[in-house]
């Protein structure tokens, strides 16, 4: 029971990273009817903000080390640290929230640019032509930020005070079985990612259109309602969710430069099994396979099937593409 | 675009040896462009197998699969398993690289096809990713994981035993006799990519090739003429993935070692970039742009800092410093950028590839030519 | 006199989600006959077209077509294309990337092969039997000029010859038009109700829909009402031309 429990959460931080994922996935080929191959790559760049601003935060000087006597040492302090002191060691400290806010204005410039620049000359273009051109350019941005940050992870740590874990079991009267804080900080974080976008659908005008787009956008553009920049929009509002996602999930997965790709296929494969052009079914989905993921990733199971949890997500993929094509909550 | 030309016998018998010819000659016309040694003529050749074999199921259906870098792995872990049960030489292994091969591609052909279009991409990343993670770490007695499958002088071999054939200290793959790496190795894979040409240009010129572009064109058509698409789609695909088996068999002939890496689903994205920056539909398209990407990448992988200082040296320095700054991205690590860059630009510009630009091209010196006999 | 039918249609339905498209259909096609489907929009033409094709399955009754029953469950397309069935669609369908001689070549395939063959062995230009049968139809449609160009490039009216013929020459026992002359303008209409009469010569069975009415009488040897998804007339052009329930149903009103 505890196990499970432990498992569940393992898998929803995990799933809530697909879910938002998928969720600017789908928004993108439900309302543009692009399919956008470089989705992960924003991911990846989200998390690469929260390096940079890591990095920008932690610019030192050498500072003599007065904890050293017998010869003259110097250590590296960051330059914050110097001029003020507990309060610089503390902004420092909080550089993943502070990535949050830096990230939002970067990640829309960098969607409303994708969107101008490449994406709205493929409209009309065949799917397989956007998957090449948006694979391309996501190979592109992976090779930037490789050769600017390196090939190795680049660990990130959550603010101090989220350091530690909570004791989730005694929630339940399972004493004993904690869940780091920040992983349910993740997890809060994107429902309420998921649970904004949904209202800003529901409850603007501006959403009602683009859930009009989505389901039938020739009828949306004879309106006379000027569809283009509210394309543009939605990219950017779908390179933000995947940002922030990418930002926040720095301190559990050290980042790297394909962790863009890594994380495509399964978002891919999740929009799949949710059923494209299904909000809910992509969310739904996300949590739903980062869960079974996790499962599968257990000791116990893992003796009588070894490997099995690399392999589980596409297993489901392939039996939901063959059986329910549509996938759990797809339109047709 | 042209698709299906109509071509006379004679033309087609003519460009074939032509063909033949280029292929065995270039050991010699290599080495006045710096690609005359063996490695890079095996790699232009193996790639350019792969490259046709890929062109038929994408550039006559238009079916992008992601999965083909799977039967590559596929390909190079049946030969390696051949070099350790059966024998050294190499037709054992090919014959049984293309069984195994062709039996993966009918499973995740089949499966893969029973869905179109963007589905079926996704399909075939989903199989070529779940490949390369078996690969990884489930079926490791079978491929030896992340370090890879490698020879061992004391491997079985029945085959070379029963037929009293010596082990060597260092195993090398052979010929009856023939060891074949250095250009021996190079004229193997020569001689299979010139089969694999030759066959890809009858289905090019066959009723069956006219079908798939057909299905390409108006899938809907078709079937309410009387065609079952799918069957037509499997055999595609399955030749295809079986081109594929053989491009990574005669990697593993040349250099008998299988690993799981080849079978990442971003490696099929190179064999996509070779097939369209050629032209993809065409019958030269695949193996020209084969050639071009191994021989660029030949060269731009080994450019680093100081080349680029030397190629620069004509400049004032303030000059070369910038000129560096703006190339260095591109070469030594950084291919990978330019490859990246020429593959969005080649979608975004020029479709037809290669072939389109040379057409295009000759198209203008038609029109001047046209104006100057009108005048 | 043969009284044949080759198209049964009995008691078919077809409801999309709340919609009653088809209310309880009987029509019989007679052998060499053409029946003409006419009906406001929105009537159900189309979906009954659908059904017959294999587009759609009613969700009850039976279309026979010469003993076989077309709504089975293992009927494609393609299956009912092979039985004899050729279809021509509203929007003219055909390869835009192959030539004309190559598109009408691709049905004489169908007829010749089947479903599926791997014919690699043999050439293209070696199939001298059926390029030459291809060719001989483009001359009858005049169309034998444009045999090596891209059937893309075509107008519309064109498209819609070629599609005619691409049909034709498989021989088909009945052809199915659905609103053959849409989006033509008059010279266009005509040429094709010459070609279709044509058609008619050679004793083919065809049931077109259609809206305009000036084909309709040229053409039609019976003719179905179709409204709200029933039938609510049939008869010879000049049965239905005084019918009063017909033109309730166009103009609104029983009254003149």
């Amino acid at each position: 029971m505890d196990a499970i429990l432990l498992q569940v959460l393992n898998g929803l931080d995990k799933g809530g990273a697909y879910a938002l994922i998928a969720l600017g996935l789908t928004l993108v080929f439900g309302t543009l009817g692009v399919v956008n191959f470089a989705h992960g790559a924003l991911f990846m760049m989200g998390a690469f903000v929260a390096v940079s601003v890591q990095n920008l935060l932690t610019i030192s000087m050498k500072v003599r080390d007065t904890s050293i006597t017998f010869f003259e040492a110097y250590k590296e302090t960051p330059y914050l640290e110097v001029w003020f002191g507990d309060v610089g060691t503390t902004i420092i400290d909080y550089s993943v929230p502070i990535s949050i806010l830096i990230a939002i204005p970067i990640m829309l410039l960098i969607g409303l640019a994708m969107e101008r620049g490449l994406i709205r000359h493929f409209y009309k273009r065949d799917h397989a032509d956007q998957i090449l051109v948006t694979f391309g350019l996501a190979i592109v941005l992976q090779e930037i930020i490789k050769a600017n940050f390196g090939a190795n992870p680049i660990p990130q740590s959550a603010p101090d005070i989220v350091a530690g874990s909570a004791a989730v079991g005694a929630l339940i009267g399972a004493e004993g079985i904690v869940y780091p804080w920040w992983r349910l900080i993740y997890l809060a974080f994107s429902l309420v990612v998921i649970g904004g976008v949904f209202a800003f659908l529901q409850f603007t005008t501006f959403g009602m259109v683009v859930r009009a787009g989505m389901y039938d956008r020739t009828m949306v553009g004879l309106l006379g309602i000027n569809i283009e920049r509210r394309f543009t929009i939605v990219f950017g509002l779908a390179a933000v969710v995947a940002g922030l996602a990418g930002v926040m999930y720095t301190p559990i997965l050290p980042p790297d430069y394909h962790m863009g790709m890594d994380f495509l296929v399964l978002s891919f494969v999740v929009v799949v099994v949710g059923g494209m052009g299904s909000l809910g079914g992509a969310v739904a989905a996300g949590f739903l396979l980062g869960i079974l993921q996790s499962f599968f990733s257990m000791n116990e199971v893992k003796e009588i099937l070894p490997g099995i949890d690399q392999i589980i997500i596409y297993l489901v993929a392939v039996a939901i593409l063959l059986i329910r094509p549509r996938g759990l909550m797809g339109k047709d | 675009m042209q698709s299906i030309v109509e071509s006379s016998r004679t033309r087609d018998t003519f460009t074939l040896l032509i063909f033949i010819a280029v292929v065995l000659t270039a050991p010699i016309w290599g080495e006045f462009i710096g690609a005359g040694y063996p490695d890079l003529l095996q790699k232009f050749a193996i790639f350019g197998l792969f490259a046709i074999g890929y062109n038929i199921l994408f550039g006559l259906t238009g079916y992008l699969s992601f999965g083909h870098a799977a039967f590559l792995g596929v390909g190079s872990y049946a030969t390696v398993w051949s070099f350790k049960l059966l024998s050294m030489n190499a037709i054992p292994a090919v014959i049984f690289a293309v069984a195994l091969s062709a039996i993966f591609a009918v499973v995740i052909g089949y499966l893969s096809l029973r869905r179109s279009g963007i589905y079926f991409s996704i399909l075939t990343l989903a199989f070529a990713q779940m490949s390369y993670n078996m690969a990884y770490s489930v079926l490791t007695p079978i491929t030896n994981g992340e370090t890879g499958l490698q020879l061992k002088s004391s491997d079985p071999r029945v085959l070379d035993a029963a037929l009293g054939v010596e082990p060597k200290a260092v195993p090398l793959a052979d010929l009856f006799g023939i060891t074949l790496n250095g250009y021996a190795g190079f004229y193997f894979c020569a001689a299979i990519l010139i089969l694999g040409f030759w066959l890809s240009m009858k289905i090019f010129r066959s009723p069956f090739g006219m079908k798939l572009v057909a299905i390409k064109s108006n899938q809907t058509r078709m079937e309410f003429t009387g065609f079952s698409p799918r069957p037509y789609l499997l055999t595609a695909f399955v030749i295809s993935g079986v081109y594929a088996g053989l491009a990574g068999s005669l990697m593993a002939i040349v250099d008998p070692l299988a690993g799981a890496e080849r079978m990442q689903w971003t490696a099929s994205g190179e064999v996509v970039l070779m097939t369209i920056l050629g032209g993809v539909g065409t019958l030269f398209g695949p193996i020209l742009g084969a050639a071009t990407i191994k021989y660029f990448e030949n060269i731009f992988s080994a450019i680093n800092n100081q080349v680029l200082e030397s190629a620069y040296s004509f400049m004032p320095e303030w000059l070369s410093d910038i000129a560096i700054l703006l190339t260095r991205p591109f070469v030594g690590e950084g291919w990978h950028l330019m490859l990246g860059v020429l593959f969005m630009a080649i979608i975004i510009f020029l479709p037809g590839g290669i072939i389109e630009g040379v057409r295009r091209i000759g198209g203008i010196f038609k029109k001047s030519k046209q104006i100057e006999e009108d005048a | 006199m043969s009284k044949r039918h080759v198209l049964s249609i009995a008691g078919v339905n077809k409801t999309f989600g709340g919609l009653k498209a088809l209310t309880d259909i009987n029509l019989n096609i007679e052998e060499g006959k053409t029946h003409a489907i006419i009906g406001p929009n929105g009537a159900g033409k189309s979906t009954l077209l659908n059904t017959c094709i294999g587009r759609l399955k009613p969700d009850n009754g039976t279309i026979t077509f010469e003993g076989t029953d077309l709504t089975g469950g293992n009927m494609t397309p393609h299956g009912i294309n092979q039985l004899g069935v050729s279809r021509v669609f509203q929007t003219p369908e055909i390869f835009p990337d192959l030539t004309l001689l190559q598109n009408v070549m691709i049905p004489a395939f169908a007829k010749r092969d089947g479903a599926f063959s791997f014919n690699i062995f043999k050439g293209l230009r070696e199939e001298k039997q059926l390029r030459d049968e291809a060719m001989h139809l483009l001359e009858d449609f005049e169309m034998q000029n444009l045999a090596h160009v891209h059937a893309g490039s075509l107008s519309r009216g064109n498209k819609r010859r070629l599609e005619l013929a691409m049909c034709l020459i498989q021989h088909p026992k009945l052809l199915l038009l659905d609103e053959p002359t849409a989006g033509m303008a008059r010279h266009d209409t005509n040429r094709t109700i010459d070609l279709l009469k044509k058609i008619k010569e050679r004793g083919m069975t065809k049931v077109i829909i259609e809206h305009d009415m000036h084909v309709v009488f040229s053409l039609a040897d019976r003719i179905s009402v179709l409204a709200q998804g029933a039938i609510i007339a049939e008869g010879t052009p000049d049965e239905i031309k005084g019918h009063p329930k017909v033109r309730e149903a166009y103009l609104g009103t029983a009254e003149i």
